[in-house]
């Protein structure tokens, strides 16, 4: 499928700072997100991933800008709009987002009917009542009691705001949803829920989605394609299964092997010395060169380049060691043994 | 005490909180005869820490785990129930126990980013207990638990403030000021929780190698399956205030009995795209801690409901090797037990004050 519907191509973002030492925070970012995908988003706090959903639909804070790049939308460059045609022709309409902390976005003071109605009164021509029936309809969706509609934000407890929200974003029908660490506030039990509503919603309402997260896991399981970031780059981006199956980038490869897996509890984890850079001024090196275990000299000269991996499709790595990745961290990292799973069922 | 005696002893430990500090609610609640109204935090809670052990206490958030730990720290005082430590309770203490005490245990908190003073350097930080409990120390001592915490070279960190330290190395100070009394019990608040995967792991390795080299026994609690089976060798699932089953790391998680343990370990996402993950069938949120339902309080949302949950659940073997507990009702033979009757419905609702 080459259908892209959100494009990243060589982009950079930088907040203005007094001091005039400017934070790079996205560099020479790339990936696009096919029609109907879900794209997955990993990467520390820090590393920018914020910064690109804020990008998409122009939420950018007022010292942040888009210096160089393009962001295409369906085609269309999106990255020089101004705010008025953001809201007229991106924002809920086309992307809508479901924010990091569900809590504090929802408005105390009004009725989530009332919130509904006036979402509607700038973007559709709908009336009151249809207004509120179409929150009916979605509240159904999402698997609240429909009577609820007119209560307040604080009468529902975190993972019914969270659904809440998730009504909200899918109100007018958009084809992007940029969902930010939509369950992490919530309990496990609860995640599961909410991610596999979401879930749902690809065949039923044809969406794509953006799902923005530290939880490498998730994004396994729920995604069909990925990116990887650190320190403001693009570190890997292809299928979750290409990237789990031929990890190409140290940090992907290292990530993956950070992360518990309660199936095998005897693992050893592995460990990521150090932190990612300050990204103060030019960003000309690779940030995860201080961290990684093979690099060169050369990673610190220039940033570096996109390596398509052989023999996969859209799969790619931004290291210069790229093609010796699979023996070098061979080497390194104890093999994943034929070990058993130790949860019984279910596999 | 001999070599095999439990560090800590919990018994039959409640913590309940009233809901009102109000005057005129307490007034209202006597003239109407009605008992205050309770949240059960912590209730009739056992638990034995060995030498050496991790006991991890899992739970989804207002499950109790937090109250339980500061029950123990000695922070609130248990409404009933027994806590032993070392042999001796905790209830026995005087001025010099309870220091002695404090000396012996102690916290790794959820967030280093706030549990650290701002203004200690890491050497003050860390040097504060040995002054608090007068133990004489020299620079060498701090350099050398650094070095022990993964925080190489010594020399580097120990003039920092915490603003110029990572949140790993912020955890790891935490870590170091917890073992630099040579405690004999670490309890651990979520200490990972807060950190980036890359520097989870090292916090887990370091909490893991803790215990077989420092000697101590530990008590983690966590909301996260996943992190805690890194650690602890025993898990206690922690559902409302109470304890529904309890079993060793692997045995827990591969056969899970519990219809909330199983609901729990389905819910980990498990990071591999090729594995298909059954999804837990249950209802999403606990129920309200004030107005809990009688009997066993996960029936509201049990897949395996029956008419019998309406009493409370005794803790029964359900192997018979004495190794693990489960509180439910699936896994005893109701009729075989009847001299040792369940205790009725009614008797852990809160009786009218005396």
């Amino acid at each position: 499928m080459t259908d892209p519907i959100l494009e990243f191509e060589d982009v950079d973002i930088r907040y203005r700072t007094e001091k005039g030492n400017d934070v790079h925070a996205v560099n020479d970012a790339s990936f696009s997100i096919n029609r109907h995908d879900y794209f997955g988003l990993v990467g520390e706090s820090g590393c920018g991933k914020s910064t690109i959903a804020d990008a998409i639909v122009g939420g950018l804070d007022a010292n942040g800008e888009v210096t160089s790049g393009t962001i295409r939308y369906k085609g269309e460059e999106i990255q020089d709009y101004s705010e008025k045609e953001f809201n007229q022709n991106v924002r809920w309409k086309e992307i809508s987002v479901i924010p990091q902390s569900s809590m504090n976005s929802l408005d105390p003071v009004m009725k989530l009917s009332n919130q509904a109605v006036e979402m509607a009164k700038y973007h559709t021509d709908l009336t009151k009542t249809e207004a509120i029936d179409r929150l009916r309809e979605l509240f159904e969706v999402v698997g609240l009691s429909e009577s609820r509609i007119h209560d307040y934000p604080h009468q529902f407890s975190g993972g019914m705001q969270q659904r809440a929200i998730i009504a909200f974003a899918l109100y007018l029908r958009p084809s992007l949803i940029i969902a930010d660490e939509p369950t992490t506030a919530l309990d496990v039990i609860m995640q599961d829920q909410i991610i596999d509503y979401i879930n749902g919603l690809k065949d039923d309402w044809d969406i794509s989605m953006l799902m923005i997260t530290h939880d490498i896991s998730v994004v396994f399981e729920n995604c069909d394609s990925m990116a990887v970031m650190h320190g403001g780059q693009v570190a890997e981006t292809g299928s979750v299964v290409d990237v789990y199956d031929r990890p190409r980038h140290p940090y992907a490869i290292l990530l993956q092997n950070a992360f518990p897996d309660v199936r095998f509890p005897d693992r050893e984890l592995a460990v990521i010395d150090g932190h990612p850079p300050q990204l103060r001024g030019e960003v000309d090196f690779c940030t995860f060169a201080d961290r990684c275990p093979w690099a060169q000299p050369e990673c610190r000269e220039g940033a570096p380049d996109a390596q398509a991996v052989a023999g996969d499709d859209d799969h790619q790595a931004w290291c210069v060691r790229a093609d010796e990745m699979e023996e070098l961290a061979a080497e390194h990292l104890e093999p994943k043994a034929e070990e058993e799973s130790i949860l019984g069922g279910g596999e | 005490m001999s070599a095999t005696d439990p560090v800590l002893e919990l018994e039959s430990v409640d913590k309940h909180f009233q809901t009102t500090s109000s005057f005129v609610e307490s007034v209202k609640e006597r003239i109407f005869g009605e008992g205050p109204k309770l949240v059960r935090a912590v209730d009739d809670l056992d638990m034995t820490l060995e030498q050496n052990q991790v006991q991890g206490v899992i739970g989804e958030s207002g499950c109790g785990k937090t109250t339980l730990l500061r029950t123990v720290m000695g922070l609130y005082d248990p409404t009933d129930g027994d806590i032993r430590f070392q042999g001796k309770s905790t209830s026995e203490f005087g001025k010099a126990d309870w220091k002695e005490f404090r000396r012996k245990v102690q916290i790794v908190f959820q967030d280093p980013f706030n549990s650290l003073d701002p203004k200690f350097s890491v050497r003050r930080t860390i040097a504060e207990p040995l002054e608090i409990h007068d133990i004489d120390y020299e620079r060498s001592d701090i350099e050398e638990m650094l070095e022990k915490v993964g925080l190489t070279p010594a020399s580097q960190y120990i003039q920092q403030f915490p603003n110029q330290l990572s949140g790993g190395e912020k955890q790891r100070v935490a870590i170091a000021r917890a073992l630099i009394t040579d405690p004999e019990v670490i309890l651990a608040d979520e200490p990972s929780s807060m950190l980036d995967v890359s520097t989870q792991a090292s916090i887990l390795n370091l909490l893991n190698d803790l215990t077989s080299e420092f000697g101590v026994s530990m008590i983690y609690i966590s909301h996260d399956l996943s992190t805690v089976s890194y650690v602890c060798d025993e898990i206690n699932v922690m559902y409302l205030g109470r304890i529904v089953e309890k079993a060793e790391t692997r045995e827990l998680l591969s056969d899970p009995k519990h219809p909330y343990t199983k609901a729990l370990i389905q819910s980990i996402p498990i990071p591999d795209p090729h594995h298909k993950r059954e999804r837990a069938t249950i209802g999403g949120e606990p129920g309200d801690p004030i107005d809990m339902p009688e009997g066993c309080r996960f029936k509201t949302r049990c897949p395996e409901r029956m008419d019998v949950c309406d009493r409370k659940p005794r803790d029964v073997d359900p192997d018979g090797d004495g190794e693990r507990t489960v509180a439910c009702h699936l896994y005893y033979d109701h009729e075989a037990t009847a001299g040792q009757a369940d205790e009725p419905a009614g008797e852990h609702t809160p009786e009218t004050p005396t």
